[in-house]
């Protein structure tokens, strides 16, 4: 057992799967020299040299057609775009080319990239540097998104990422690459599979990313309280695990779920739809989902920190779902 | 060339110089002191580019910048304690702390953004212009923006656009040599990025952004020409950032010596030659220094005494 953070869990990935196989490339905005924005590709220039790891221009659009004719050629390009918020600069890349290729070609075309982007409110960066946009990607049949809470997930997740034959979109957050975990070896997690954080018995409480570490640190609280909460962890919200989530929820008969963007749209939103068409038999409560405001992301902290579903504000949900 | 405007209105440039240096090292002090949040990206040194540029301006003319427009923002006529209290994330501030450090506007003065996503505004800046134009306001539209941005998609869709519409734009790239840790001349193969105004038949220059003389003098025949139907411009103002990109970046990637060479052509001190050379005292400069050092320090002290804003407040400007 070691201790890494999850920054660590990500740089390790691409290094091993560098290492693994020569055919894996990494580009973008100072990626190389500088080892990324966030630090997360650091040392991989100079061990893999500025073939495999390239610096690129500020031009979001050419970075993901990049990735996506080299990833046609055979290669498995891991394109990063920075704050996961410029993806809306390269939407036509991610949104059009990326997850249609190979269904428009009649499966002629096969494009195995990788992008990677950081989510994330909470830190002061304000409108246009703090969303989580997996929700923008989910209406877009072809792309399999992943969004790791946790070191060991980081890892896991974007080995399989890369490993994949599909387009794979890596959303990381920028609020948990310094959160650490002990790890033992480090493995691949399949895409489509969510993870039993928590075991209890009243509710259960689906979360991701910073949201995750939030709601645990509620259940912890609420345990004091005589309430035991189930906290499960999607992963993937597309594919979205419903099967586990349905399996806990037979036993719990509750669901709340939390998610850091706006809820209209959403994995959240379309995960209690699933579960109740799919069980309505089970509830005791009315499911509920707890979302980041329908507003853009305010600067200030008096106003950023009401934004953001808080540890508070989960535990008032969650007695609200469980007293019902 | 129009020349320079009277002694007086030099000076006010000095002064205007003095409060954008001064106003950055407090923002700085607030960054250690924690009292930014996110980022924040200074512009010490390119003070003359902000300066020369917005002086140029007519009332009526908009400007919009980057998160590295904190300069831009001030010398357009935002006041400073407003400023600041934005930066803070306080009630009075400009935009009532929802905007921050990167996202400073004024509209009462013609500041219309700084905008954080690379390129964003420059086809804003078309529509500033095209309005200005069809309401008869016989408005420029300034915008400013970095050397790392002529890479991007939106700044060639927009300059082909306000070239074919004669748009009153006057595009002013300020070329600090970098875009994040990345010298500009590894991600773009040409050395003068003012030549990409040849593929849109557009008016040109490549000048010294530090001179604020200069600045001014460029700015006001782009603008003369822009608002009499001449069409847009695209002014490369080369200067320099005195701190790294943002917040804690230490710049270990600049050569030796470069800062160093770069702090010896110093706006603020380029200036103060000019001025001496035309026969203004000292005493008189040193004067304006100071007078600026204690206008900042008050307004810095003001917008510290205002409270933060409510939480109420987060909920409203979504729609109107
Ligand atoms: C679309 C987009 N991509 C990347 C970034 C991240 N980023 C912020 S500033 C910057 C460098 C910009 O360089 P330049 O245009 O030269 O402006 P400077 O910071 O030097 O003033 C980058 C890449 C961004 N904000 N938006
Ligand atoms: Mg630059």
């Amino acid at each position: 057992m070691s201790e890494i953070t999850y920054r660590e869990g990500l740089r390790r990935a691409l290094h091993d799967a560098m290492a693994e196989d020569q055919t894996v490339i990494v580009l973008g905005e100072d990626v190389a020299a500088a080892g990324g924005a966030f630090k997360v590709t650091d040392g991989l220039l100079e061990r893999f040299g500025e073939d495999r790891v390239l610096d690129t221009p500020i031009s979001e659009q050419a970075i993901i057609g990049a990735a996506i004719g080299a990833a046609a050629q055979g290669l498995r390009p891991v394109a990063e775009v920075m704050f996961a918020d410029f993806a809306a600069t390269c939407f036509d890349g991610i949104a059009n080319q990326l997850p249609k290729y190979r269904y428009m070609t009649g499966g002629q075309v096969s494009v195995p990239a990788v992008v990677r982007m950081a989510n994330g409110a909470g830190g002061g960066y304000a409108a246009q540097h703090s969303q989580s946009v997996e929700n923008w990607f989910l209406n877009v049949p072809g792309l399999k998104v992943a969004t790791p809470a946790r070191p060991a997930d980081a890892y896991g997740l974007l080995r399989a990422a890369i490993d994949d034959p599909d387009p794979v979109l890596v959303f990381e957050h920028k609020g948990l690459y310094n959160a650490k975990e002990e790890v033992g070896e480090l493995r691949r997690v399949e895409l489509g599979k969510a993870a039993v954080v928590r075991s209890g018995t009243d509710l259960t409480v689906v979360a991701s990313q910073q949201m995750l570490h939030r709601a645990l640190e509620a259940a912890a609280g609420l345990a004091a309280e005589g309430i035991e909460a189930t906290v499960i962890d999607p992963r993937t919200v597309a594919p979205l695990d419903v099967a586990t989530v349905l399996g806990s929820v037979e036993a719990t008969n509750r669901l709340l779920v939390v998610q850091e963007s706006p809820a209209a749209g959403s994995w959240g939103a379309t995960l209690v739809a699933e579960v109740s068409e799919q069980a309505f038999e089970l509830f005791d409560a009315p499911p509920r989902l707890l979302s980041g405001e329908a507003t853009p992301i305010p600067y200030a902290a008096s106003l950023e920190s009401h934004w953001l579903p808080s540890v508070e504000r989960i535990a008032d949900a969650v007695r609200a779902v469980v007293e019902f | 060339m129009s020349g320079l405007p009277e002694v007086e209105e030099q000076l006010d440039w000095l002064r205007s110089m003095h409060l954008i240096r001064g106003f950055e090292d407090e923002v700085n002090a607030f960054f250690a002191k924690g009292l930014v949040r996110g980022s924040t990206h200074l512009c010490q040194g390119q003070e003359a580019v902000s300066v020369g540029a917005c002086r140029a301006l007519a009332e009526q003319d908009t400007m919009t910048c980057t998160y590295r427009g904190h300069g831009a923002v001030l010398a357009k006529g935002a006041p400073l304690d407003r400023t600041f209290a934005e930066i803070l994330g306080r009630a009075g501030g400009l935009c009532g702390g929802k905007g921050g450090s990167m996202h400073l506007t004024d509209t009462s003065v013609g500041a219309f953004g700084s905008f954080a996503v690379i390129g964003a505004h420059l086809p804003i800046a078309n529509g500033l212009a095209l309005g200005g134009r069809l309401l008869g306001r016989d408005s420029v539209s300034l915008c400013f923006f970095g050397d790392g941005t002529a890479n991007i998609g939106a700044f060639h869709e927009a300059l082909n656009l306000a070239a074919i519409w004669k748009l009153p734009v006057v595009f002013v790239c300020e070329n600090n040599l970098y875009g994040e840790y990345t010298a500009i001349a590894k991600t773009t193969p040409i050395d003068a990025l003012a030549d990409r105004a040849d593929s849109y038949g557009m008016a040109k220059a490549r000048i010294d952004g530090n001179d604020v003389g200069v600045v001014y003098d460029t700015v006001t025949d782009a603008a003369d020409r822009a608002r009499s139907g001449g069409g847009p411009s695209l002014i490369e103002a080369m200067t320099y950032r005195h701190k790294g990109h943002s917040r804690s970046d230490p710049a270990a990637y600049r050569p030796d010596g470069e800062l160093e060479s770069w702090l010896e052509w110093d706006p603020i001190l380029l200036h103060e030659r000019a001025l001496g050379e035309q026969g203004v005292a000292e005493a008189t400069l040193g004067e304006i220094g100071t007078a600026a050092a204690a206008a900042v320090a008050t307004a810095r002290d003001r917008a510290l005494s205002w409270p933060e804003p409510d939480a109420a407040t987060r909920l409203e400007d979504v729609y109107a």
